[in-house]
C-alpha cells in the first residue's frame, strides 16, 4: 500500500524545518569541501607539478565514469590534530571499476605527505573492515610516507594500528577479496607492505618507490648512498626484485592498468535477494527536509520519511497496530527488498519484541535490514523496569547483534543510550552507518547528564547541610550541557569515525541503495541467534 | 498494357516444364516476353540497381561475384549469386568466359553489364550471343562504332552532328599533328584515341609546348590503354559538359533530355544534374536532335549517352555544342534523368532487350521539376583526392533522398574497386529547391569507419556560383582550395567527443558523490577535464574553458544551444556527426610501452658458453641485430641488440665459458637528444 503524507509543502513549519536544515547542510558541505581539497592549494601545485595527478582525480580516473562513489569518512578528523589532517589524509568509498563494485582507498601525499595519523589508520582500517563484509576487491593507491611518527604511540603499537592494515591485508586475500595496490608515490618502512602483501601490484616509474627504509636512513645505518630510484624504484621493483608486477609510465597508465586489473578478476555478485525494477518515490525525496523537524524534540511521524525514501512511496507495515513506536516493514529501495526498523517515539517493551520478532523474519527471509533512528532510548520507570524492559530490549539487541543479514543504519534524529544499541548502533557492526546533520549521539541528552550529575551534587552538598542556588545549579550543569552538545554533534562524530559519513538527507536514498548494492557483493549467511531471554 | 502482356507471358513460361531451370528452352527467343532470369555482369550499386528494378518486374536475378565481394550487398539482394574468381577485376569482372559460363549455369536469359567493366566491349556482347543469350544493351556494331573516339566523330560528322575541330586521322607522325593543332588552333586538346577518363589528355595552350605535351599524352596511353595513337581538338573555354541521354531500339530512338555534369574534377564527374542550368527549349531541341541522329545512325539499342562540350562562355548558344562521344552504356548519373522524367531506364533496357518497342514516344516524354546527384566516395579531400579504404561501421542516410548504394553498414570499401560508396539524389520543383535538398543531404549523411568527401561535396552544394548556375568544368580546380580544405572543427562537437571518449555520451548516470562531483581527466587529443554536475548534466573543461552540456531528450545541448549532434564510437574512434563528420583519434590508455632504457652492456643471460660473436667494435647495429650465441643448457640463446648504436668494446671471445651477467658487448653511449 502507499503510504500518505500529511505534509504542507506551502506550510510556515515545512518552511522553517527546511531552513534551519540547509543550514546545518551548508555547515556540513564546507567541511566536506574542505577536506576534499587535501592539503590546499600550493601543496596541490607541488604535486601537480611532480607529474602527479591530484588524488580526487587519481580516484575519478580509476572508476568507471558517471558511475556513484560513496565516499567513508568525507570528514574524518574534522577538528582534529589543529586542522593538520584534512578528511584524515586519506580518500576512501565505494565505486565501481569495469562494472565491479571496489573500495578504493587512496593515500593524499598533499596533507603531511600523505602519512598516517591515528585517524587515517581508522579510516582505513575501517574502508578495509567494509571491504571484508561486503566482499568488495580493494584497490590502494598508494603515496604515504608511513606512519606520523610524532604520533607514532596511537599509530603504531595497538590492534587496530597500522599493522592491521597489512593482517587485513592477508585475511581478505585468503578469503578470495583481491588486493590490488598502485604505487604512485612512496611507500615507506610499513607501507611498504601495502604493496608487498597486495595479489598485484602496479608502480608508476620514476615516482613509485617501494622500501623499508628510505635513503636517509640507509646511509645513517650502513653509510650506503643510494638514490630513492635505484633503491626501489619502479624499474628495480618490475625488473630485479619483483616486488611490482606492471611498470606504469604516469598516473594515468597505472590506473589503466588497475581497472584491467580489476577486469581479470573473474568474479560474480552471488544470488542473494529479488531484485525489483526500481521506482522513484510518490512523494519527493526534497521534501525530508522540509517533513522532519529540526528540533530533535518535535515529534514527527516516521513513515514521512520511510515514503520518501522507498520506491513508489510503497510499505508492507508488519505489526501496525502493535508496540506502535517501532515502525517495521517491507519495501524496496531502487529495486532492493528491505526491511525497514523505525523509531516512532521511545521504545517501549512490545516495541522491543516486535523489533525482534521483525529481525528475525528478515533473517529468515534473508532480507537487508535498514534501521532509522531516532530515540531517546527505552523507556524508564518502575512499571517498565518491573514487566521487564531489559528484559525485552536484550531481545532486540540479541536479533540485532547476532543476524547475519547485511544492516544499513541511518541516524536520522537522537541517538541516545542503549536505544543505540538496539537499533544497530556503531558497535552492532552495521554495513554502513550513515548520519543526518539533524541528529545527535551521546550516552544521554546533555541536559539529562547534566542533571544527574546536578541531582548527586546537591545531595553532597545538602548531606553536608549546605545550600545551592538554582543560579549556582544552572552554572554547574552549563559545561556538562555544553560539552555534550559539542560531544554529540554529527562533525564531532564523523571526525572520529563513529560513523561512516554524514549525508544530505535527500541523498538518503540513494546513499541506501549503494550500500546495499555494496553489502551485496558478499552472500547472506543463515542466521543462528544467540538465546533470547524469553 | 505492356504489364499486362508481361504477366500473361509469365504463366505461360511457368507452364513450360522445366522453364526456369538451366538448360531448359529459352523464353527470351520469344518476341516481348520479358525475362524470367537475368544475370547482373557487375558489383556495387549498379548491380544492385539493376536487381531492384528485376524484382519490381518479376524477374530473378543472379549475381556474379569476386573473391573480396562474398559478402557484397548485391550478392545478398540478387535470388542467386555466382562465384567467378579473384579479388583484381580481370580475375573476375573482366572475365567474360566466367560471366557467361555462369548465365549458362543458373539459365539467365540475358546479361546486363552495368556500367564499366565488359560493358563496352564488343567482344563480349558478341560472346553473349554466340552462347545464345541477350546482352542487355546495344549491338557490338553500335559499340565498334562509337569506341574509337576518332572514327566516332567522323561518322557523326556524316550524320550531320557538329563535331569539335580537330584532327582525327591516322597519321600519328608528331609533325603532322603538330600542323594540324595549328590548323586548329591553339589553346588544342590532346586526347588518346582509346582513352577514357581523362588519361592521355593534355591541354596545350602554344605551339612551343605542343612536341611535350605529345609526348607525355602518348606515353600515357600507351600505358593506359596499349594505344599510343592521339587525336588533337580544339580546346573550348569555359567548356560545359553536357549529355543527351538516348534511348533507342535497334531502329529508332528518342531522347531524354540532358543532363549538365559540368562539376568535374580532373574529368572525375562529381556532382550532375538535369536538366542542364541555363538550357533553352530552342537550344534542348538542337542537342536532342542531334542525340536522336546520332543514335539512329548506328541502329542503337537501348540505353546510350551523347556526351557534348558546350562553350559557356557567352550562355548556351545552338551553334555551340558539340560531339565528343558516345557511351553506349547506362552512365553512373541515370538517375537525375529519371527523376525529372519519372522513367525508369533499367526497365526500358529490360523490355527494350526482351524486344520491347520504345515504351513511350518522344512527345510523350516530359521534364518534371530539377535533380542532382552527387557521388560519395571514400577519399581523402585535403590530402589531394587520396582514396581511402576502410570499413564503413556506421552509414546513416536522410530520409527523403534517393539513395543508391552498393554498401551497407560494416561493409569494408576494399582496394580492389572504385571506392564509391553511395550516389545521394534529390528531386524538387525548381533547381534551388532540388540543390537546397542536396546539401541538407550532404550535410546530414552519417559515415564512419573512412574519410570521405562529404565536406567537398557539401560546399559545392553550397557554393554561391553552383547555386547560380555558373558552373564549368574548371570551376572545382579553380576553387579547390576553399572546396577542399578539412572543415574546421566546432567547439560543441570537441566537447562532446570528450564526453564519448568517456563513455558517457548516451547518458552519464547522476555521477553520484556525497557532497562535490569529482573531475575526471579524459584522454584525448588535447588536455580535458570533466564533472557530472548531475543526472545528464556535465561540465567538459577543454584547454581551460568550461562547457555546460545537457543531455535531453532531443539530445545534448552545449553551453546553450542545441546541437542534435550524433555519435559513433569505435573503441579507437569517435566520430561526432555536427555539420560533418568529426573523427577523434581515441587512444588506448594502455598502449604504452612500459621498457627501461636500453643499457650500453649486453649481459649473458645465464652461464654458458660463447659460441659465435657476430660484431666488431666501430660495427653500428639496428635494435633486433644478432650480436652474439651463448650456448647454454642444451639451447643456443641468440643476444639481440637492445637499441641502435655503435659498438664501443667487444669483451668476450668466441670459446670463452662465462658467468651469468657477465658483459658481452658494450655500445656507445647515447648522445643527448
Amino acid at each position: 500500500m502507499r503510504l500518505s503524507s500529511t505534509a504542507i509543502p506551502s506550510s510556515e513549519t515545512f518552511r522553517k524545518n527546511r531552513e534551519a536544515h540547509l543550514a546545518l547542510l551548508d555547515q556540513v558541505r564546507e567541511a566536506a569541501d574542505h577536506a576534499a581539497a587535501g592539503g590546499g592549494a600550493e601543496a596541490l601545485k607541488r604535486h601537480v607539478a611532480r607529474g602527479k595527478m591530484a588524488p580526487r582525480e587519481r580516484v575519478a580516473a580509476l572508476l568507471d565514469p558517471g558511475c556513484p562513489f560513496l565516499e567513508i569518512g568525507a570528514t574524518a578528523a574534522h577538528g582534529l590534530y589543529h586542522g593538520a589532517a584534512p578528511c584524515a589524509g586519506v580518500i576512501a568509498g565505494v565505486g565501481r571499476v569495469m562494472g565491479q563494485e571496489v573500495m578504493v582507498v587512496a593515500n593524499d601525499a598533499t596533507v603531511k605527505g600523505g602519512t598516517y595519523y591515528p585517524m587515517t589508520v581508522k579510516k582505513h582500517l575501517r574502508a578495509q573492515e567494509i571491504a571484508e563484509h561486503c566482499a568488495l576487491p580493494c584497490v590502494y593507491l598508494v603515496d604515504s610516507g608511513g606512519a606520523n611518527l610524532p604520533n607514532q604511540d596511537e599509530v603504531f603499537p595497538d590492534r587496530d594500528h597500522f599493522g592491521r592494515i597489512f593482517y587485513n591485508q592477508a585475511r581478505m586475500s585468503a578469503k578470495g577479496i583481491p588486493q590490488i595496490a598502485v604505487v604512485m608515490g612512496s611507500c615507506t618502512a610499513g607501507g611498504a607492505y601495502v604493496p608487498a602483501m597486495s595479489d598485484v601490484t602496479i608502480i608508476v616509474r620514476d615516482q613509485g618507490t617501494i622500501f623499508l627504509a628510505g635513503p636517509p636512513l640507509v646511509k645513517a645505518a650502513t653509510g650506503e648512498v643510494v638514490s630513492a630510484e635505484d633503491l626501489g624504484g619502479g624499474d628495480v621493483h618490475t625488473r630485479l626484485s619483483g616486488v611490482a608486477d606492471y611498470l606504469a609510465e604516469d598516473d594515468a597508465h597505472a590506473l589503466a592498468l588497475a581497472r584491467r586489473a580489476v577486469s581479470n578478476l573473474n568474479r560474480a555478485k552471488p544470488a542473494t535477494v529479488q531484485w525489483q525494477s526500481p521506482e522513484d518515490p510518490a512523494f519527493d525525496p526534497e521534501e525530508i527536509l522540509g517533513v522532519v523537524p529540526a528540533d530533535l524534540r518535535t515529534p514527527y511521524d516516521i513513515r514521512e520519511v520511510i515514503a520518501r525514501t522507498v520506491d513508489g512511496s510503497r510499505f508492507d507495515e508488519f505489526k501496525a497496530r502493535f508496540g506502535e513506536t517501532i515502525v517495521t516493514g517491507f519495501a524496496h529501495v531502487m529495486g532492493c527488498p528491505v526491511g525497514i526498523v523505525a523509531n516512532n517515539g521511545v521504545l517501549f517493551s512490545e516495541a522491543a519484541q516486535k523489533a525482534a520478532h521483525f529481525i528475525e523474519l528478515c533473517s529468515a527471509r534473508a532480507i537487508p535490514l535498514v534501521f532509522l533512528q531516532n530515540i531517546t532510548g527505552f523507556m524508564v520507570g518502575r512499571k517498565y523496569e518491573n514487566e521487564g524492559i531489559a528484559r525485552h530490549g536484550a531481545k532486540m539487541v540479541t536479533a540485532v547483534a547476532t543476524t547475519n543479514v547485511p544492516k544499513i543504519t541511518m541516524l536520522v534524529g537522537g541517538s541516545f543510550g542503549a536505544g543505540n544499541y538496539g537499533m544497530a548502533g556503531r558497535a552492532y557492526s552495521p554495513r554502513f552507518l550513515w548520519t543526518w546533520p539533524n541528529a545527535r549521539i551521546s550516552v544521554m541528552g546533555g541536559e539529562q547528564a547534566a542533571g544527574v550529575l546536578a541531582t548527586v551534587k546537591r545531595e553532597g552538598i545538602e548531606r553536608k547541610g549546605g545550600t545551592w542556588s538554582a543560579a549556582e545549579e544552572a552554572e554547574f550543569k552549563r559545561p556538562t550541557i555544553e560539552m555534550f552538545e559539542r560531544q554529540s554533534h554529527p562533525l564531532f562524530a564523523s571526525a572520529r569515525l563513529w560513523d561512516d559519513g554524514i549525508i544530505d538527507p535527500r541523498k538518503s536514498r540513494d546513499v541506501l541503495a549503494l550500500s546495499l548494492r555494496a553489502s551485496l557483493n558478499a552472500p547472506i549467511e543463515p542466521t543462528r541467534f544467540g538465546v533470547f531471554r524469553m | 498494357m505492356c504489364g499486362k502482356m508481361n504477366l500473361q507471358l509469365f504463366h505461360l513460361a511457368a507452364n513450360i516444364p522445366g522453364g526456369t531451370g538451366g538448360g531448359a528452352p529459352r523464353l527470351h527467343q520469344q518476341e516481348s516476353a520479358m525475362f524470367q532470369k537475368i544475370l547482373i555482369a557487375n558489383r556495387g550499386e549498379i548491380a544492385c540497381r539493376v536487381i531492384d528494378t528485376a524484382r519490381r518486374l518479376g524477374v530473378a536475378t543472379v549475381a556474379v561475384y569476386s573473391e573480396a565481394d562474398a559478402g557484397a550487398r548485391h550478392v545478398a539482394m540478387a535470388d542467386e549469386a555466382v562465384h567467378i574468381g579473384g579479388p583484381r577485376p580481370a580475375e573476375s569482372y573482366l572475365r567474360g568466359d566466367a560471366i557467361i559460363e555462369a548465365a549458362l549455369a543458373t539459365g539467365a536469359e540475358a546479361i546486363h553489364p552495368g556500367y564499366g567493366f565488359l560493358s563496352e566491349n564488343p567482344d563480349f556482347v558478341a560472346a553473349v550471343e554466340a552462347a545464345g543469350l541477350t546482352f542487355i544493351g546495344p549491338s557490338q556494331a553500335a559499340i565498334r562504332a562509337m569506341g574509337l573516339k576518332d572514327a566516332a566523330k567522323v561518322l557523326m560528322a556524316k550524320a550531320g552532328v557538329p563535331v569539335v575541330p580537330g584532327y582525327h586521322g591516322d597519321n600519328q607522325d608528331p609533325e603532322h599533328l603538330a600542323a594540324a593543332a595549328e590548323a586548329v588552333g591553339y589553346p588544342v586538346l590532346i586526347k588518346a584515341v582509346a582513352g577514357g577518363g581523362g588519361k592521355g589528355m593534355r591541354r596545350v595552350d602554344r605551339a612551343q609546348d605542343f612536341a611535350t605535351g605529345l609526348e607525355s599524352a602518348c606515353a600515357e596511353a600507351r600505358t593506359a590503354f596499349s594505344n599510343p595513337a592521339v587525336l588533337i581538338e580544339k580546346y573550348v573555354e569555359m567548356p560545359r559538359h553536357i549529355e543527351v541521354q538516348v534511348f533507342g531500339d535497334g531502329t529508332r530512338a528518342v531522347h531524354l533530355f540532358e543532363r549538365d555534369c559540368s562539376l568535374q574534377r580532373r574529368h572525375q564527374k562529381v556532382i550532375e544534374e538535369a536538366p542542364a542550368p541555363g538550357m533553352t527549349d530552342q537550344m534542348r531541341a538542337a542537342m536532342g536532335q542531334a542525340a536522336v541522329r546520332a543514335a539512329e545512325a548506328i541502329g542503337y539499342a537501348g540505353a546510350g549517352t551523347i556526351e557534348f562540350i558546350v562553350d559557356g562562355s557567352d550562355g548556351l548558344r545552338p551553334d555551340r555544342f558539340w560531339f565528343m562521344e558516345m557511351n553506349t552504356r547506362l552512365q553512373v548519373e541515370h538517375p537525375v534523368t529519371e527523376a525529372i522524367t519519372g522513367i525508369d531506364l533499367v526497365e526500358w533496357q529490360l523490355r527494350v532487350a526482351a524486344g520491347e518497342p520504345l515504351p513511350l514516344a518522344q512527345e510523350e516524354i516530359g521534364i518534371k521539376g530539377h535533380a542532382f546527384e552527387a557521388r560519395l566516395y571514400a577519399e581523402d579531400v585535403p590530402a589531394g583526392f587520396l582514396p581511402a579504404i576502410g570499413t564503413l561501421s556506421h552509414l546513416v542516410f536522410p530520409p527523403g533522398v534517393r539513395v543508391e548504394t552498393g554498401v551497407r553498414p560494416g561493409d569494408t570499401i576494399s582496394p580492389w574497386y572504385d571506392p564509391m560508396i553511395a550516389k545521394i539524389v534529390t528531386h524538387g520543383p525548381t533547381r534551388a529547391a532540388a540543390l537546397n535538398r542536396l546539401a541538407r543531404a550532404l550535410e546530414a549523411a552519417e559515415v564512419a569507419g573512412t574519410t570521405t568527401n562529404l565536406a567537398f561535396l557539401a560546399r559545392l552544394a553550397r557554393h554561391g556560383g553552383f547555386a547560380a548556375g555558373a558552373v564549368d568544368t574548371g570551376l572545382i580546380g579553380r576553387e579547390i582550395d576553399g572546396l577542399a580544405v578539412a572543415p574546421p572543427v566546432p567547439a560543441a562537437a570537441r566537447v562532446l567527443a570528450v564526453i564519448a571518449a568517456a563513455g558517457l555520451h548516451e547518458g552519464t548516470g547522476a555521477g553520484f558523490t556525497l557532497w562535490a562531483p569529482l573531475r575526471r581527466a579524459v584522454d584525448f587529443e588535447c588536455p580535458a577535464q570533466l564533472q557530472i554536475t548531475g543526472p545528464n548534466r556535465v561540465c567538459v573543461e577543454i584547454a581551460g574553458t568550461a562547457h555546460e552540456c545537457r543531455l535531453a531528450p532531443d539530445g545534448w545541448w552545449v553551453d546553450g544551444l542545441k546541437t542534435s549532434a550524433r555519435f559513433h564510437v569505435k573503441p579507437e574512434e569517435i566520430t561526432v556527426f555536427l555539420q560533418g563528420a568529426h573523427r577523434f583519434a581515441r587512444p588506448d590508455p594502455l598502449d604504452r610501452i612500459a621498457h627501461a632504457p636500453a643499457s650500453d652492456l649486453t649481459l649473458a643471460p645465464m652461464p654458458g658458453l660463447v659460441k659465435a660473436v657476430f660484431v666488431l667494435p666501430g660495427q653500428v647495429v639496428a635494435p633486433g641485430d644478432r650480436l652474439a650465441v651463448l650456448e647454454a643448457m642444451k639451447m643456443e640463446h641468440t643476444l639481440c641488440a637492445a637499441r641502435a648504436g655503435e659498438v664501443a668494446e667487444v669483451l668476450v671471445a668466441a670459446g670463452a665459458q662465462i658467468e651469468a651477467g657477465a658483459a658481452l658487448i658494450r655500445l656507445a653511449e647515447e648522445e643527448a637528444a
